[in-house]
């Protein structure tokens, strides 16, 4: 049997013993993704509601990876897009009739909008953004930390539709002195003693900037449950920490707001690196925001066996927090040489851009290809990966290793 | 053809809207790959954390010795507030640390 024979029965495997499990019953042997990736070994591959076969980080609250190969095009489908929850339990239910979003605190006027409300009370907007989970590729960190084992997949690229939060906030009317808006979702936690997740933005982030949106729509749907069903907020170039899925309530704030998920929670080391030396701990920490420049190499997938002498094509996607891709770049000898690839069209500076090189294996044997992008002001990515102790940030140069002749 | 279209996007239409409506969907059960190994103390320590998380959250973490778990088992006590006995914790980290320490 073909080592690739031996993968898609594997996978077949999976998605049999997937429904067994959904069904409440005990498939006799765990299923697992047939994967050399160490971090993605034994996971299985498992089938939410409105979810295509994503790869299982957790089971409760659910965390789900989207495969790499979703990331071959500028757009990730919805029912690919990953999925994270802090706390347990999650939102399984949501009645338009009653779903409300209230705009609370310092403000002149508070709210109570529904989701008709946020369709024609405010301006339609819309933006094509990354989201990104902090911890994305935290499983790849050495020394290893503690936290989501995440490989890759804790990333997408959608075009949101919604309402401005600053329309929003500037129809409630925030008051003088207001510094920050707090966000919850309608995901509670068991019990009262386990911190809510809510995050805060500051008042003049949100005024500033008009690509903020409290989102009704993805990809020209409604958002998946496991999305953030009816609305969530959308913080193009920010991670996904601000993202708040399932939005239920914004209350504008005097003080800045210091709970769990923003203090001790989501923090960087304060430095221009966000990093410190592996295995140190930060003297000083903020709040983590902008991401990091990456890409990746989606196509061909690790150990595909390419013929020499023929032309090859590869492609992905590169993103970074906002300033835009200027352009992808490849090595096959190591990182001594690097040349350009195609970029695909432009959806919008905070969105996947995708890239596409062809390249002609010379001769046979293992061979490994590494990808680097730029962003307009010159970011790019390192040889050597950062660290910190909570596994954020990652942007190291990607590679794929395949295999000629 | 156009004919035949139209209704077929009609319905379409009524399904769109019925399901941006109200939306409901099942919450699959834990996942079995994730099973905590047999050992002494297994019991307390599964029947404690997964009133607020499956076992894939332990075992996916890297391994890590007595002190690595109580620093662990003592987040979720102080900062979670997991309602776990003093005595129940001692026994989840001496679990903890010889099914998956280092």
């Amino acid at each position: 049997m073909s080592a690739l024979s031996r993968r898609d029965a594997a996978k077949r495997i999976a998605r049999f013993g997937t429904v067994l499990a959904a069904g409440g019953l005990v498939a006799p042997r765990a299923p697992v993704l047939a994967q050399d990736d160490p971090v993605l070994a034994g996971r299985p591959l498992v089938r939410y509601p409105e979810k295509t076969d994503l790869i299982l980080l957790t089971s409760r609250p659910p965390q789900l990876e989207t495969p790499m190969k979703y990331f071959d095009r500028a757009i990730t489908p919805n029912d690919a897009f990953f999925v994270r929850y802090h706390v347990f339990p999650i939102p399984l239910e949501v009645d338009l009739a009653i779903w409300r979003l209230r705009v609370t605190g310092r403000v002149d006027r508070p709210l109570e909008l529904s989701y008709d409300d946020l369709k024609t009370r405010f301006p339609r907007a819309a933006v094509t953004a990354v989201n990104q989970c902090s911890g994305n590729s935290r499983g790849r960190f050495a020394p290893r930390v503690l936290g989501g084992q995440w490989g890759d997949g804790a990333m997408g690229n959608a075009e949101w539709v919604g309402a401005r939060l600053k329309d929003i906030l500037a129809s409630a009317g925030v008051r003088q002195g207001a510094v920050q808006a707090t966000f919850d979702g309608l995901d509670k936690p068991a019990f009262p003693s386990v911190p809510d997740f809510v995050k805060s933005l500051d008042i003049t982030r949100i005024m500033d900037d008009p690509d903020i949106l409290v989102a009704y729509q993805m990809n020209g749907a409604p958002l998946p449950m496991l999305n953030g069903f009816p609305a969530r907020l959308v913080v193009p170039g920010w991670y996904a920490t601000y993202w708040v899925k399932n939005l239920s309530e914004i209350e504008i704030v005097d003080q800045p707001f210091e709970k769990f998920w923003m203090k001790p929670g989501y923090r960087i080391p304060d430095n221009a690196c966000g990093c410190v030396p592996p295995g140190t701990a930060p003297s000083r920490t903020v709040p983590i925001s902008r991401m990091t420049v990456r890409s990746f190499i989606a196509s061909p997938s690790p150990g595909t066996r390419v013929p020499v002498g023929r032309p090859v094509t590869l492609k992905g996607i590169a993103f970074d927090a906002g300033h835009g891709i200027q352009g992808v770049e490849i090595s096959v000898d190591g990182g001594a040489t690097w040349r350009r690839t195609d970029l695909g069209g432009d959806l919008g500076r905070y969105s996947f851009r995708e890239w596409s090189a062809t390249w002609t294996p010379g001769q046979a044997g293992p061979a490994r290809v590494m990808v680097r992008a730029f962003n307009r002001i010159g970011e790019s990515q390192g040889r050597e990966p950062l660290w910190n102790p909570a596994g954020y940030l990652r942007n190291v140069v990607e590679h794929v290793d395949l295999q000629v002749g | 053809m156009r004919r035949i279209l139209w209704p077929g996007l009609l319905v379409l239409a009524l399904v769109a809207s019925a399901v941006a409506a109200d939306k409901t969907i099942p919450m699959p059960p834990d996942h079995t790959y994730a099973t905590l190994k047999p050992g002494a103390g297994v019991e307390v320590t599964r029947q404690q954390c997964v009133s607020c998380h499956s076992t894939d959250y332990i075992v996916m973490q890297p391994h890590g010795n007595a002190r690595q778990w109580d620093g662990v088992v003592t987040k979720m006590i102080k900062v979670f507030g997991a309602p776990v006995s003093e005595q129940d914790a001692k026994t989840i980290v001496e679990y903890l640390a010889t099914q998956y320490g280092n």
